[in-house]
């Protein structure tokens, strides 16, 4: 009983998580909140992994976010809001009641889905189930609506957070969880070198402009 | 010494090595020669089985543990692992030519590493996360330093990415239809599963669209690597999957997807080559339609597929060097590859305007050239099964042909009394001249290619049948 309690907590977790990353705009927001995320996402892990092996995704999602955190930390924040000026999409609406209607209409599809899919592959679980399906929604629908190089990074790594959720459930190869951390950790350093490059490249802009 | 302590963590720790190496002629020729010796090992020496050299009998084992797991080659593997080393060799040599020997060799031996042991990998379903890590090394190839990352780069990302979650779910779901054949449902989302995966590896259209992209935001030479090492893999991954899986072989739903998918690619590529004014963009395009004759190929009855997708990788991978090389060579004097910026370039750059004009009709299947050979055997095969699709693979290579002859109309509109200078070094008219000659032996005795592509379907026990 108690486990199903924790279980639904880290689900809601991961919906608050999932949605704010959607609206927040400021990238340390956006890092919190994503780490919250990886702590729920651990906890549904240990639902089918032994502790130590659900740590490993905790602590590399962790290792992930402070790459990216050292990275924007070195940057000015002059060079991260005059790059996000530039790089932001113009045809999508971008308004913060719209990204919460969309948040909502995601969220809504994945709780009405889940139990479907419980249905189909049994002995997921519900909350494992909705708990994976958000960040996937969540994240698919964050690439969707930016080209921004730090943001489309957030979206890769809530997407797979999902992803690695739902496929812990099936498969519990050491390998699998090895070569799934290098992959999480190989895309935040490939942010760190893009986000480096772009805003490098928006700071010799400014100076250029001055 | 093991297979893949020899294939795959050699080359990893020899392309870190090179990181450090400052020199471009250096580096070019360590991992050219080192790539070249790992294809001539794999032709030579057989994996898991006696060698006798005078009184010393050695033996090279197939396979290492890795976490309960196992990376292990068949002795059957060996032309393939010639194939893609000799021609990573090819592309390592020129890239002091192409002036991209620091970034490309250390990060390509690594990226050809990981490829390589995509194959070796039991179970074969953990490819697609290697394939993964081997996507996320190229981001600084086609991305440099102090560069501000494109478009075409970020798609690329996301689109590579998606990929994996995708395959490992069809694998997992496929153990499942397996067990329970009957079951409509699970088939139905398998098969999605595994089309979207692949869709998103093989950048099956409307998913392309980061690849004309990426040509105009990167070095040639390095776009032309990668539109060869990851098809192929892809393409070899695919078999696998079709090997395997009884099911995925004898559907004829999948198999009529995947024809309509390759076809699609080939009319949309040709049809697009022919109205662009990007001479990098043409090469995207092109390399597009050759991803469509693959999956034309993968059509086509089940004791074909192997022997004419196979028959496509080569001169494939030839024609993308030559080109590559030849739009580095003329990049140096304009940045931009636009037709109005390379007007009367067959005067100023004789042999690398000739090759990329070579290698174009090479790709639109001309005779006496590379790609003719293969495309025939894929006409004849499609022509078996439907005449409508013949027609359509004609209306795709037209397209090809079309820009070929606007690309030469452009190079040779040189204005009156320009006399012909010869501005291409040494290394880049050997390395052009060599691919060329081999376009042209691929061309007209195509069982050159023979002592590599013989042993590739035994490497598919039942669709090599």
């Amino acid at each position: 009983m108690l486990n199903s309690i924790l279980s639904w907590a880290a689900v809601f977790i991961i919906l608050v998580t999932s949605s704010g990353l959607l609206l927040s705009r400021n990238w340390r927001w956006s890092l919190g909140l994503l780490a919250a995320q990886y702590l729920g996402s651990f906890w549904l892990v240990t639902r089918h992994w032994p502790l130590g092996m659900a740590a490993v995704k905790l602590v590399t999602g962790w290792m992930a976010i402070a790459a990216l955190a050292m990275t924007l930390l070195a940057l000015s924040e002059d060079d991260i809001y005059h790059q996000k000026d530039q790089t932001e999409e113009q045809f999508l609406p971008q308004g913060i009641s719209f990204r919460l209607f969309a948040s909502g209409v995601t969220a809504l599809i994945v709780l009405a889905a889940s139990p479907r899919i419980e249905a189909v592959t049994p002995g997921l679980g519900l909350p494992v189930i909705a708990g994976s399906l958000l960040p996937i929604g969540m994240g698919l629908l964050l690439l969707g609506s930016t080209s921004d190089i730090f943001r489309v990074i957030l979206g890769l790594l809530t997407m797979l957070t999902g992803f690695e959720t739902l496929y812990a459930a099936v498969e519990g190869s050491v390998l699998v969880a090895g070569l799934l951390a290098v992959v999480d950790l190989g895309l935040a350093l490939v942010g760190a070198y893009l986000i480096g490059n772009s805003y490098d490249d928006a700071a010799s802009d400014n100076e250029e402009l001055v | 010494m093991s297979a893949p302590v020899i294939w795959v963590m050699l080359p990893i720790i020899i392309g870190a090595f090179l990181l450090l190496l400052r020199n471009e002629r250096s580096v070019a020729v360590i991992g050219g020669a080192l790539a070249s010796l790992l294809a001539l090992i794999a032709l030579i020496i057989p994996i898991d089985q006696a060698l006798l050299l005078g009184p010393i009998s050695f033996k090279m084992s197939a396979g290492i543990q890795f976490f309960g797991r196992s990376l292990k080659f068949d002795p059957v593997d060996g032309p393939l692992l010639a194939i893609l080393y000799s021609l990573a060799a090819l592309w390592f040599f020129g890239a002091e030519a192409a002036g991209v020997a620091r970034r490309l060799v250390p990060l390509g031996m690594m990226i050809i590493a990981l490829l390589v042991a995509s194959i070796a990998v039991e179970p074969f379903l953990y490819a697609a996360l290697l394939i993964e890590i081997a996507v996320l090394l190229s981001i600084p190839l086609l991305s440099p330093p102090n560069q501000k990352p494109g478009r075409g780069t970020i798609r690329f990302l996301i689109y590579q990415t998606m990929a994996m979650p995708f395959i490992l779910f069809s694998g997992w779901s496929l153990a499942g239809v397996e067990a329970s054949p009957g079951d409509l449902t699970m088939t139905v989302q398998s098969a999605t599963m595994l089309g979207l995966g692949f869709a998103f590896l093989l950048t099956v259209f409307p998913l392309y669209n980061w690849i004309p992209l990426l040509a105009e935001e990167t070095s040639p030479y390095i776009i032309s690597f990668m539109l060869w090492a990851l098809p192929t893999i892809t393409t070899l991954f695919y078999m696998g999957f079709l090997d395997r899986y009884t099911w995925l072989r004898t559907s004829s739903q999948l198999s009529q997807a995947v024809q309509v998918s390759g076809m699609i690619m080939v009319v949309t590529g040709g049809v697009w080559a022919a109205f662009q004014r990007h001479l990098g963009r043409i090469m995207a395009y092109a390399s597009i339609v050759e991803t469509g004759f693959i999956l034309l190929a993968f059509s086509l009855v089940p004791g074909k597929i192997v022997e004419v997708a196979s028959l496509l990788l080569i001169p494939r991978g030839f024609a993308l060097a030559i080109w590559g090389l030849a739009l580095s060579t003329i990049q140096k004097d304009s940045k931009p590859l636009r037709f109005s910026a390379v007007q009367g370039y067959a005067r100023v750059y004789p042999v690398a305007t000739g090759s990329i004009i070579l290698a174009n009709l090479s790709v639109t299947g001309f005779p006496l050239l590379a790609g003719f050979p293969p495309l025939l055997a894929l006409w004849e095969g499609l022509a078996d099964t439907s005449l409508t699709l013949s027609f359509w693979l004609l209306v795709g290579l037209l397209g090809l042909l079309v820009s070929a002859i606007r690309t030469l109309a452009v190079f040779v509109m040189a204005p009156e009394k320009t006399g012909w200078t010869w501005n291409e070094n040494r290394a880049q008219v050997i390395m052009l001249g060599i691919g060329v000659i081999g376009l042209f032996i691929l061309g007209s005795f195509p069982q050159a290619m023979q002592p590599f592509l013989s042993g590739l379907p035994r490497m598919f026990e039942h669709l090599g049948q």
